[in-house]
C-alpha cells in the first residue's frame, strides 16, 4: 500500500541555511513559481524517506516571528496557520537553525508551539558549530522545548540522514501531536518573554565558546572598514563587470559559430525560398543572437549567488546604507538594486524586504536602470563593433572600459531619480529603520550555487524559447511581407511592413541618430530589451542577401557612424522597453500609475541622453 | 543602582562608540526619533535579539556620519541606524 503525500515546511529566520537544506533534500526536483495574487517566490521540492513515503516540501520565506511584517511573512504565517489559500495545513512544520546562532531561532520556534503544528527543530550547519566548539546537548534541548530535535550538515552528502529518518518516525505518530491552534500575535512583553524564555533554555542545554567567530571578525575588520570596505565594494564591481565581458567570451564565440554553421548547413540543404529564409533569418539569426547571451547571464547570476551565500550582501547593504540614504534609498534597497543588474524582475520583485511602502516604491521605480542583463547583447554588439579592444595602461581593456562607464551612468543617474523623487513627491519622508542580521561568512557550496544558476539559466532560456521566438517570427513576417513587386530594385526589406513602420517612426527618431532599421528593431524590443538586438540581425541578414552569414557587428559597423552608435548606447542606459518589467511594476505596486510613471520618465530619459549623445558626438565630426 | 560602585552611566546605545561593550537595561522607543511607532519598533528590535540582559558590542561603524553601527548582541551582529539604536538603553 503506498503512504499518502505528507506535506513539509521549512520555517526558519533569514541566513539559517534553509535553502541549502532544501537544496540538500530534494536536489533538483524543484518547482519555483509564484503564490497567488502576490509576487512571493514559492519553492516546493520532493523527496522521498526511507519508508517509501512521498514527502512534498515547501521552503518558507525566512522570518523572525509570525507577525507577518511584510508580504513574505504574511505567507509563512498563513501557510503555517492553514488560512493561505490552495496551500493545504503542514503536516510537519520543520523549523530550521543555525546551529551557531540559536537564540532568535528558538524564539520564534517557541512562538511556533502555539500553532499547535506538529513541530521538530533542524540544528543545521552542525558542523560549523561544532568547529567553533559550540556543543549542544540535544536531548535536553528536545527535552526543555518539547519537540524533537534533530542535527544535520546540509551542505555534506549525508548529512541529512538523521532528518529525515526522524520525519519518518514524527510522521508515523503525526496524530499524536497535533493540538489546537492558539496561536495570536504577541505583545512586546510576550516577545520579551519568549526571548527570556529562549535564553534560559539556550544557557541550560547549549554551551558557547568564549571567542565568537574569528574569521567572520577579521573578514570584517576590512570589508566594513569606511575606506577600505567601500573600495573593495568598488572592486568588486569592477571584476563582476570585466567577468562578464572578458571570460565569457570564448563561450560565446563557440555558441556562435556553432549558430552559424548550422546556419550555413540551412542554407546550403534547402532551396532558396520562405522556408529557408524562415529558418535562416528567423530562427536561428534571430534566436541565436540572444542564446548567444546565456554565457555572460549565467556569470552575472554565478557572481550574484556566490556573494549572496558567502554573506556579503548584507554588508553591502551595511555599506551603502547612508550613501543611499543620501539619495532617498533604503539600505535594503541595495540587495534589490544589485539583483536587477540581473533582470529588473527579480529585483523589483526582491523589493518586498522593504516593508516601508514609500521607500519600495522608489527603489521599484529605479531598478529598471539598474543595467540588467538583457541590456548585455545590445551593449556588447555596439561595443565589439565600434569600440577597438585595446589596453589602456597595459591592463584596463577599453571594451570594458565602456561597459563599465554604461553601467555606472545607469547607477548615477537612478540615484538621481531616487533623489528627485523624495525631493519633489514625499518631501515630509523620514527614512525607515535599517536593522539587517550581518551573518557569520559562510564558504559558498558549489551544488547550491548550481542549482541557483541552472534555475536562472532556465528561465532565461525558456523566455528565449517563447517570448524571443514569437517575437522573432513577427519580426521576419514584418520584414519579409509584402514582398517586393517584380522587378523592384533594391533590397526586398524596403518594400515591407517593417520599412513602413520605421519609416513612420523616423522623424521622431532622425534627432538622435537613429535610422529606419533601428525604429524598426526599438519596437519588438518592447518585449524584451535583448530581442532588439536578435530584431537587428534579421532586418540587416534579409537586408544583406547574401552577407547573411556575416556577423552583425562588422555589418553594422560599416552601416553606422559612431555618433548613432553612441546615441544607441545612451538610449538603452534608459530604454524603458521590456514589458514583463513593466507588467511586474503594475502587479508590485497594485496600479497602473506607476507602471505609466515608470515608463514615461524613463522614455523621456532616454530621449533626452541620446539626443545630447548624438548632437555631441556628430558636433566632434563623429555623425 | 547608582550606590553599586561597579555602576556605569546608563545611555543610549545610539551614542555608543565603536569598540563600546555593554548590557541592555531597559528599551524605550520614545527616546528614539523612529519613523516606527513604539510597539513596533520595541516588538522589532526584540525579534532582533535586543532583550534586556543581552550583552552588545559596537563592532563597526558606517561611512558617513559613523552610521549605521554593526552590534554584536550575544552571539548575533545585526546592523541598525543610530536612530534607532537610540530605544536601546545600555550599561
Amino acid at each position: 500500500m503506498e503512504a499518502p503525500l505528507m506535506h513539509l515546511a521549512l520555517v526558519g529566520t533569514p541566513n539559517s541555511g534553509k535553502t541549502s537544506l532544501f537544496n540538500a533534500l530534494t536536489g533538483s526536483r524543484q518547482k519555483v513559481a509564484n503564490y497567488p495574487g502576490v509576487t512571493v517566490e514559492r519553492k516546493e521540492g520532493a523527496f522521498v524517506t526511507p519508508n517509501g513515503r512521498q514527502i512534498s516540501l515547501l521552503d518558507l520565506p525566512g522570518t523572525y516571528s509570525l507577525r507577518g511584517r511584510s508580504p513574505d511573512e504574511e505567507i509563512t504565517r498563513d501557510v503555517v496557520l492553514g488560512r493561505a489559500s490552495g496551500e493545504p495545513l503542514p503536516d510537519l512544520v520543520l523549523c530550521v537553525a543555525d546551529s551557531t546562532n540559536l537564540r532568535l531561532t528558538i524564539r520564534l520556534l517557541l512562538e511556533l508551539k502555539s500553532t499547535g503544528r506538529p513541530l521538530a527543530l533542524v540544528l543545521n550547519m552542525f558542523d560549523i558549530a561544532t568547529r567553533r566548539g559550540v556543543s549542544v546537548d540535544v536531548a535536553r534541548l528536545s527535552e526543555a522545548l518539547g519537540v524533537p530535535v534533530v542535527t544535520s550538515i546540509a551542505v555534506r552528502k549525508g548529512g541529512t540522514a538523521d532528518l529525515v529518518r526522524l520525519t519518518d518516525e514524527i510522521l508515523a505518530r503525526e496524530e499524536l501531536s497535533e493540538r489546537k491552534n492558539l496561536w495570536r500575535p504577541l505583545t512586546v512583553a510576550e516577545l520579551r518573554a519568549t526571548q527570556r524564555e529562549a535564553d534560559r533554555i539556550i544557557a541550560a542545554t547549549v554551551s558557547l565558546p568564549a571567542r565568537p567567530d574569528t574569521w567572520t571578525a577579521r573578514i570584517d575588520a576590512v570589508v566594513l572598514h569606511p575606506v577600505a570596505g567601500l573600495l573593495i565594494l568598488l572592486a568588486i564591481l569592477f571584476v563582476m563587470f570585466q567577468a562578464v565581458f572578458a571570460w565569457a567570451q570564448p563561450l560565446m564565440q563557440l555558441l556562435s559559430s556553432a549558430f552559424d554553421s548550422l546556419r550555413d548547413f540551412v542554407h546550403e540543404t534547402l532551396p532558396a525560398g520562405l522556408l529557408q529564409s524562415f529558418l535562416q533569418n528567423g530562427v536561428i539569426s534571430g534566436v541565436g543572437s540572444v542564446i548567444v547571451f546565456l554565457p555572460q547571464i549565467i556569470i552575472i547570476f554565478l557572481f550574484i549567488l556566490l556573494l549572496e551565500d558567502f554573506g556579503y550582501m548584507a554588508r553591502a547593504a551595511f555599506l551603502m546604507d547612508r550613501i543611499m540614504g543620501g539619495a532617498g534609498l533604503h539600505g535594503r534597497a541595495f540587495i534589490p538594486l544589485l539583483s536587477s543588474f540581473a533582470c529588473a524582475i527579480p529585483g523589483i520583485m526582491a523589493t518586498r524586504v522593504i516593508d516601508n511602502r514609500r521607500d519600495r516604491l522608489t527603489t521599484i521605480l529605479i531598478a529598471p536602470l539598474m543595467t540588467c542583463s538583457a541590456r548585455i547583447p545590445v551593449y556588447t554588439l555596439i561595443i565589439s563593433a565600434f569600440i577597438p579592444p585595446k589596453l589602456i595602461w597595459g591592463w584596463i581593456n577599453l571594451q570594458g572600459l565602456v561597459m563599465f562607464g554604461l553601467y555606472a551612468a545607469g547607477i548615477v543617474s537612478a540615484l538621481g531619480v531616487s533623489f528627485l523623487i523624495k525631493f519633489f513627491i514625499w518631501r515630509d519622508y523620514q527614512p525607515a529603520p535599517f536593522m539587517l542580521e550581518l551573518p557569520d561568512y559562510k564558504m559558498p557550496r558549489l551544488r547550491s550555487i548550481a542549482i541557483g544558476v541552472s534555475n536562472r539559466a532556465k528561465m532565461f532560456l525558456q523566455r528565449a524559447g517563447t517570448t524571443i521566438f514569437s517575437m522573432m517570427v513577427m519580426i521576419w513576417f514584418l520584414a519579409s511581407f509584402p514582398q517586393p513587386p517584380a522587378g523592384a530594385e533594391g533590397p526586398a526589406i524596403n518594400y515591407s511592413l517593417a520599412a513602413m513602420i520605421g519609416k513612420a517612426f523616423e522623424p521622431l527618431l532622425a534627432p538622435v541618430g537613429f535610422n529606419w532599421q533601428i525604429a524598426v528593431a526599438l519596437i519588438p524590443g518592447m518585449a524584451a530589451r535583448e530581442v532588439a538586438v536578435a530584431a537587428l540581425g534579421t532586418v540587416y541578414a534579409i537586408e544583406g542577401g547574401k552577407e547573411a552569414a556575416e556577423q552583425i557587428g562588422q555589418m553594422l559597423a560599416t552601416k553606422w557612424s559612431l555618433a548613432t552608435a553612441l546615441s544607441l548606447l545612451a538610449w538603452y542606459i534608459f530604454a524603458p522597453q521590456c514589458a514583463s518589467t513593466l507588467a511586474v511594476i503594475r502587479r508590485e505596486t497594485g496600479s497602473s500609475k506607476w507602471m505609466v510613471a515608470t515608463f514615461a520618465y524613463m522614455l523621456a530619459l532616454a530621449y533626452l541622453a541620446s539626443l545630447a549623445t548624438y548632437s555631441i558626438a556628430a558636433s566632434l565630426g563623429l555623425g | 543602582m547608582s550606590e553599586n560602585k561597579n555602576a556605569r552611566p546608563h545611555q543610549p546605545l545610539g551614542l555608543a562608540k565603536r569598540g563600546y561593550s555593554g548590557v541592555i537595561q531597559s528599551l524605550s522607543a520614545g527616546g528614539a526619533a523612529s519613523t516606527l511607532n513604539d510597539v513596533e519598533l520595541e516588538s522589532r528590535l526584540m525579534e532582533l535579539g535586543f532583550v534586556e540582559g543581552a550583552r552588545v558590542e559596537v563592532l563597526h561603524e558606517g561611512i558617513v556620519g559613523r552610521d549605521p553601527i554593526a552590534v554584536r548582541v550575544e552571539n548575533v551582529t545585526i546592523a541598525v541606524r543610530r536612530r534607532e539604536a537610540m530605544a536601546i538603553i545600555v550599561a
